[in-house]
């Protein structure tokens, strides 16, 4: 199942600079939660903060508070490679390993985290490409085929499912559709809107018509701050804050 | 530079105001065949109504290709759904006005009774509320509306005292009910106009400041 996030002081610095500003934020449970707002507004920095991803970026480190479920993700004693694992991550681009079969990809993180019971594993695949919604269209081509002659939008799905496999409780996802045909994109769409039921998911989207279509919560970032967050619907019809009118209207960004 | 949605929203504003006017003109001219017996004014409203039949799907069209074609949000969103309701609203006062004409014309028909009815003044207030709320629509002025939505109230009160006289009229003598049947269905044609007003100003209110005020209540989502 998935946990609550709840986010207090956030603030994260490329170097000296301070590019996202004291962010509190509370996004529940199992409920998807839209993060938008126009290029450099922090909204990717502030989904790569969830997971420790930022500091990855030479000179880049965050302070402030991030507790996913029980545990604190920049307390003392956490463990980055443990946090990535419960805190999964889907990129724009589909980044599947490209030398690996299907089921190599998919158990690729389990892997790397130790896991070599066979079957287990086949069954933790199975699982996965099912919550993914790619088992039908790939279960005979397992060992055969690589994760490379997939399709973009299959590609995309086998990515989720790699990120599915290792069993997180949120999944973080970074502009997941925008390298895709409208088809795929719908059935990334149906999918996310499906994995809510088992995990907490956060999506970047600069699409807002995606962000209305797929997420219950919508935050809209604007210069490293959190301008408004509130249910989508409310967002998007009647939203309490002139930035996020404009915004939302195209009257910039 | 307008971009091409925004050059849209305003040709959309610009047909709903255009029929407005058309709407507004029924009603004067009904008011107008009332006053003076001239059945020539009754034939105005009834050839006009085609025309604002035609605007309605023309208004309703645009707003549909608006709706696809730019997938609009928030005061934008609001506005055309605002425009799609005050269109329809606006047909409906096309077709009171048509309502009256023909009730016009069969007191045309009959011999002229004198009834102690003021519908002239009752038609200046209704056509006032029409005006208003189209003025309200044109500058985007929630205030203006909610002064429409007020003088509601006033034409609901003289319709009210339509009716008791003209049944104290029609129980104390058959030769004039006919005359008076058609006044009071005049009357109510009347008060049905100020209530579509009333729908176009509260519409006004919701694109304006997001609130929904029918009913009775000013309702925010929250």
């Amino acid at each position: 199942m998935g946990v609550g996030i709840e986010v207090r002081g956030l603030k994260a610095f490329y170097g000296k600079n301070e590019s996202l500003h004291s962010v509190d934020i509370t996004m529940p449970a199992n409920h998807v939660t839209a993060v938008i707002g126009p290029s450099g507004c922090g909204k990717s920095t502030f989904v790569r903060c969830l997971n420790r991803m930022h500091e990855t970026i030479p000179e880049a480190h965050a302070e402030g508070s991030v507790k996913v479920g029980e545990m604190d993700v920049y307390g003392s004693g956490s463990d980055p490679v443990e946090v990535r694992r419960r805190i999964g991550m889907v990129f724009q681009k589909p980044n599947p390993f490209p030398t690996m079969s299907i089921y190599g990809n998919v158990a690729a993180g389990l892997k790397l985290n130790g896991f070599r019971n066979r079957k287990q594993m086949d069954e933790l695949v199975e699982r996965s490409l099912k919550l993914a919604a790619l088992w039908d269209e790939v279960k005979d081509d397992l060992h055969k085929k690589s994760g490379a002659s997939l399709s973009g939008g299959q590609q995309q799905r086998l990515c989720i499912a790699r990120s599915l496999a290792v069993e997180p409780e949120v999944l973080l996802m970074d502009e997941p559709a925008s390298a895709l045909d409208p088809i795929s994109t719908s059935k990334i769409e149906e999918l996310i809107f499906q994995l809510k039921q088992h995990y907490t998911v956060v999506i970047v989207t600069h699409n807002m018509q995606q962000a209305a279509r797929v997420a219950e919560l919508t935050g809209f970032f604007l210069m490293g701050n959190l301008i408004e967050f509130d249910k989508t619907e409310k967002i998007f019809t009647t939203p309490a804050d002139k930035r996020t009118e404009d915004y939302v209207t195209g009257r910039f960004g | 530079m307008r971009s091409r949605f925004q050059q849209g929203l305003d040709e959309l504003k610009e047909k709903l105001l255009r029929m407005g006017g058309l709407a507004e003109q029924a009603i004067d001219r009904a008011t107008e065949a009332y006053r003076t017996r001239d059945s020539k004014y009754c034939q105005m409203v009834l050839t006009g109504e085609n025309a604002i039949n035609e605007a309605e799907r023309e208004i309703d069209e645009l707003a549909l290709d608006l709706l696809a074609m730019q997938q609009p949000m928030a005061i934008d969103l609001r506005f055309i759904l605002a425009v799609l309701k005050i269109n329809a609203d606006l047909e409906r006062v096309g077709d009171q006005a048509v309502n009256i004409a023909q009730r016009v014309l069969d007191l045309i028909s009959e011999e002229e009774v004198e009834l102690p009815v003021d519908i002239p003044r009752m038609a200046d207030a209704v056509s006032t509320m029409v005006q208003r709320a189209l003025e309200a629509f044109l500058d985007g002025k929630a205030e203006v509306a909610e002064a429409v939505l007020q003088m509601d109230n006033i034409v609901d009160r003289m319709k009210d005292e339509a009716f008791v006289v003209l049944v104290q009229k029609m129980q104390d003598g058959p030769a004039c009910t006919r005359q008076a049947l058609d006044v009071l269905l005049i009357a109510r044609n009347l008060e049905r106009i100020a209530d579509h007003a009333t729908n176009i100003a509260e519409d006004v209110i919701f694109w304006v400041r997001g609130a929904d005020v029918r009913h009775g209540g000013a309702h925010f989502r929250e």
